[in-house]
């Protein structure tokens, strides 16, 4: 039942996207600046199909209704509500059902919201999202569909992989995809701008609120990645260089170089052709990490549902865009001129660009180096983080300083700036480089320039806010909150990799260990019964002898029944200078349990930065809505 | 479109690039077990746990059978499947078993077969799990079945039980 109503619902998306093309098409040859009101409605028609079509298969998961194979497969009636709910995304399918609600959403947004442009662009941008949004339909139908159904029906479902069940992981997806879902809107607006010559600040401003969300949610997407990898898989890192996370880095770095160029054009009048590169690049990317994720031919701990077939299909696609934005950029490209002076705001924007196409082939470089080895010479290797270490970190420091000079010249020309301040606040923070370094022990020359120009960028940040808040200069404030997110990012990371404790070492009930400050005292065991799992729960007694102050951490074995797996959950207590962390694994045949101990100085810091870079971008919508 | 030299590099790029992703998605089938029979094992070079010398397929080429086993003492399953290995080496002496530990300690390993028993002729080490990789192995315990000429006839995935081991038995005699 469930199945014929979902697939109905999805023949009737795409049934209204042909039909919103159709009507687009002979809407653009009337003479006017009014869209007719019949694509209006067909747009809200389409929106609603969607969201009807996402929620009979969130029922389907409700009701653990396993005459859907998605749901069999993916679900099972001991489940919590909460991930059975998170089980409609935590699947190929599924997401694939998502990513159709996003481009739908964002194609209706852009249609209701930019009703001041042109009706020729708007109409174009409609149409070419139209066509990306047939293209997934297809795919789902033909090869992905979440409603194919099973006869008999099974009485229980297989359940979901328990490392996915995590509320983390529940909402990283949709963060993600809103993200780089929502990168195709202006893909399709680079398209139309082509096409409808619709060009320069007025198309800055169409796509900028556009770039700015899906830049926030692409930043919020990855940063609970992280968290989840640092709780859920055990490892106590929180980046691995892993294909599949830098999968999801390339396109924002093009997103990130592409939020700053834009300003560029809508203050410059300039930097067109660049600003539309970076529009298809951002979403093209963003399509190529599907396919690379969802394809199979990437081996990574991520890497879930991975299926060849898929990988045709998505390869196809990808190929048309490519071929498609390439030929139309090709055929409707015209020379610019360029008229930059050095000392102004948009030559620091451009040399930000430049660090980020280098940081971004890096990475690039470095995922797709393995596949191409592989296929061409049979041989096998994997990149890991020595390599992007060395290639990345050393350019940090220049990047950084560019990043805190860069703010403080003004557009088009700033002749008469004075850096008498700023080498002041460069001292400042050689002086607290110094304090760390005397007090907490000593570390390269590469670490102590990077700390320099971490603290260098926050100290700046807070003069400038200062200087923007008395100035009441409102606009400098996202600028602000997101640099000072990086400097104190880059500031935490560093300190993170310095000084972390890790220990690895097997215990039995009532043993003690020393280590270092620390005493870890093996307290008992405990074996609990749970709604879908069985666990078994050490408890731990942590003294910091120095301080003389006590800690408790209880780390779980878990044991899934269905399907059966074994997780192993951390004990970590987070605290504001650091956290402890704590795992323990089984040793077969033994009392003894394996136990891994860290101490990870400024973790928590590391997620509160990446979550000011940011609130730096939402800071900006609410301005720019307030304005409004 | 007027054809310049950089748009003819852009566009080989790109049909390189997609090329090279569909090469991949066709090739990617060194995980199924039924493409890896018939292949050849080229040359491999491992070291023995106990002694550091090294094993390389001359070694193999003088046995009828080999069969590859890849196991670690903290592998559980690896338990389950020890009995038939053990079976094997005292009846079949066509068979001979090189144990491959995997991602593993070399007290650990060696402790392990000194308590369950020692069915290998050879044991190698691969600490890292680097070596096990030309073997299509993904994880443990998994099995590889050869002939003097180093030819896969068999894989088994996961433990070894009764129906494998008799499978093995008949594809021996």
């Amino acid at each position: 039942m469930l199945s014929n109503i979902g697939e109905i619902l999805v023949f009737l998306i795409l049934a209204s996207s042909f039909l919103i093309i159709y009507n687009a098409y002979l809407d653009i040859k009337i003479r006017n600046q009014i869209v007719k009101k019949t694509i209006y409605n067909l747009s809200l028609f389409q929106i609603t199909f969607t969201i009807l079509s996402f929620f009979t298969l969130i029922i389907g998961f409700i009701h653990s209704d396993f005459s859907l194979i998605n749901v069999y497969e993916n679900s099972h009636t001991a489940k919590p509500l909460f991930y059975k709910i998170a089980g409609t995304w935590g699947n190929h399918e599924g997401s694939l059902l998502l990513w159709i609600n996003i481009l739908v959403l964002f194609s209706f947004l852009f249609l209701i919201f930019n009703f001041r442009h042109n009706k020729k662009f708007r109409l174009c941008t409609l149409i070419f999202q139209n066509i990306l949004i047939i293209g997934f339909v297809v795919f789902l139908l033909l090869n992905s569909n979440p409603f194919s159904s099973i006869y008999p029906v099974p009485l229980e479902g297989l359940g979901l992989n328990p490392i996915l069940q995590d509320p983390a992981l529940a909402i990283h997806p949709p963060l993600l995809y809103v993200g780089f879902v929502g990168c195709s809107i202006y893909f399709s607006a680079a398209m139309a701008s082509m096409f409808s010559e619709y060009k320069g600040k007025e198309f800055a401003l169409s796509i900028k609120s556009w770039v700015q969300i899906s830049w926030c949610f692409q930043t919020l997407g990855i940063t609970v990645g992280s968290i989840w990898a640092y709780y859920e898989l055990g490892w106590g890192g929180f980046w691995f260089w892993d294909p599949v996370e830098n999968a999801s880095l390339l396109p924002w770095f093009a997103i990130t170089a592409l939020m700053h160029s834009v300003m560029v054009l809508e203050k410059r009048n300039t930097l067109y052709a660049w600003v539309i590169i970076l529009c298809l690049l951002t979403f093209i990317l963003s399509v190529t990490g599907t396919f690379l994720v969802r394809s199979g031919i990437l081996n990574s701990v991520h890497t879930f549902a991975s299926d060849p077939s898929r990988g045709i299909y998505i390869l196809l696609f990808l190929g048309m865009m490519i071929f498609a934005s390439l030929i139309i950029f090709f055929n409707k490209h015209k020379k610019e001129s360029y008229n930059f002076n050095l000392k102004t705001r948009e030559t620091f924007i451009l040399v930000n660009n430049w660090f980020m196409a280098f940081f971004l082939v890096t990475v690039l470089v470095g995922t797709l180096y393995p596949i191409f080895l592989d296929v061409i010479t049979d041989v096998k290797i994997s990149v890991g983080p020595p390599f992007y270490n060395i290639v990345i970190i050393p350019l940090i420091v220049p990047f950084i300083i560019l990043m805190t000079v860069g703010p403080q010249f003004k557009w088009i020309n700033s002749q008469d700036i004075k850096f008498n301040k700023n080498i002041f606040v460069f001292f400042g923070a050689v002086i607290i480089n110094l304090f760390i370094y005397y007090f907490f022990g000593s570390y390269s020359i590469l670490t102590n320039l990077i700390f320099i120009v971490a603290i260098f960028l926050i100290l700046q940040c807070f003069l400038d806010a200062k200087k923007s808040f008395s100035k009441n200069k409102k606009f400098e404030y996202p600028r602000i909150i997101s640099h000072l997110g990086f400097g104190l990012l880059v500031l935490s990371i560093g300190i993170n990799h310095q000084y972390s404790l890790e220990v690895d070492f097997n215990l039995k009930v009532g043993e003690n260990k020393k280590v270092n400050n620390y005493e870890i005292f093996f307290e008992n065991i405990k074996i609990e019964q749970n709604k879908n799992y069985k666990s078994v729960i050490g408890n731990f007694k942590l003294t910091d002898l120095k301080k003389n102050s006590v800690q408790y951490l209880d780390p779980e074995i878990r044991v899934y029944s269905d399907p059966e797996t074994l997780t192993y959950e951390a004990a970590i207590k987070s605290r504001i200078t650091s956290d402890f962390y704590l795992t323990m694994s089984n040793v077969s045949r033994s009392e003894y349990y394996n136990i891994k101990f860290q101490n990870k100085p400024f973790m928590i810091w590391i997620w509160i930065s990446a979550f000011i870079i940011a609130s730096g971008g939402f800071v900006q919508l609410v301005l720019k809505k307030n304005e409004n | 479109m007027k054809i310049s030299i950089f748009k003819i590099i852009i566009f080989s790029f790109v049909i390189f690039f997609l090329l090279v992703f569909w090469l991949g998605l066709k090739k990617n089938n060194n995980y199924d077990t039924n493409n890896i029979i018939g292949n050849k094992i080229s040359n491999f070079q491992l070291s023995s746990i106990y002694n550091n010398k090294s094993i390389s397929e001359e070694v193999l080429k003088k046995n009828k059978f080999t069969l590859i086993n890849f196991f670690a003492s903290w592998c559980a399953p690896c338990r389950t499947e020890h009995k038939y290995l053990l079976n094997l080496s005292n009846k079949n002496d066509d068979v001979k078993i090189l144990g491959i530990n995997f991602k593993d300690k070399k007290n650990n390993a060696i402790s392990f077969l000194n308590e369950l028993g020692n069915p290998y002729d050879f044991v190698a080490e691969d600490t890292e799990g680097k070596a096990s990789i030309f073997f299509g192995i993904y994880g443990i315990p998994e099995s590889v079945l050869v002939d003097s000429e180093l030819v896969i006839i068999k894989k088994i995935v996961g433990p070894i039980d009764l129906e494998q081991y008799e499978a093995i038995l008949q594809l021996t005699q």
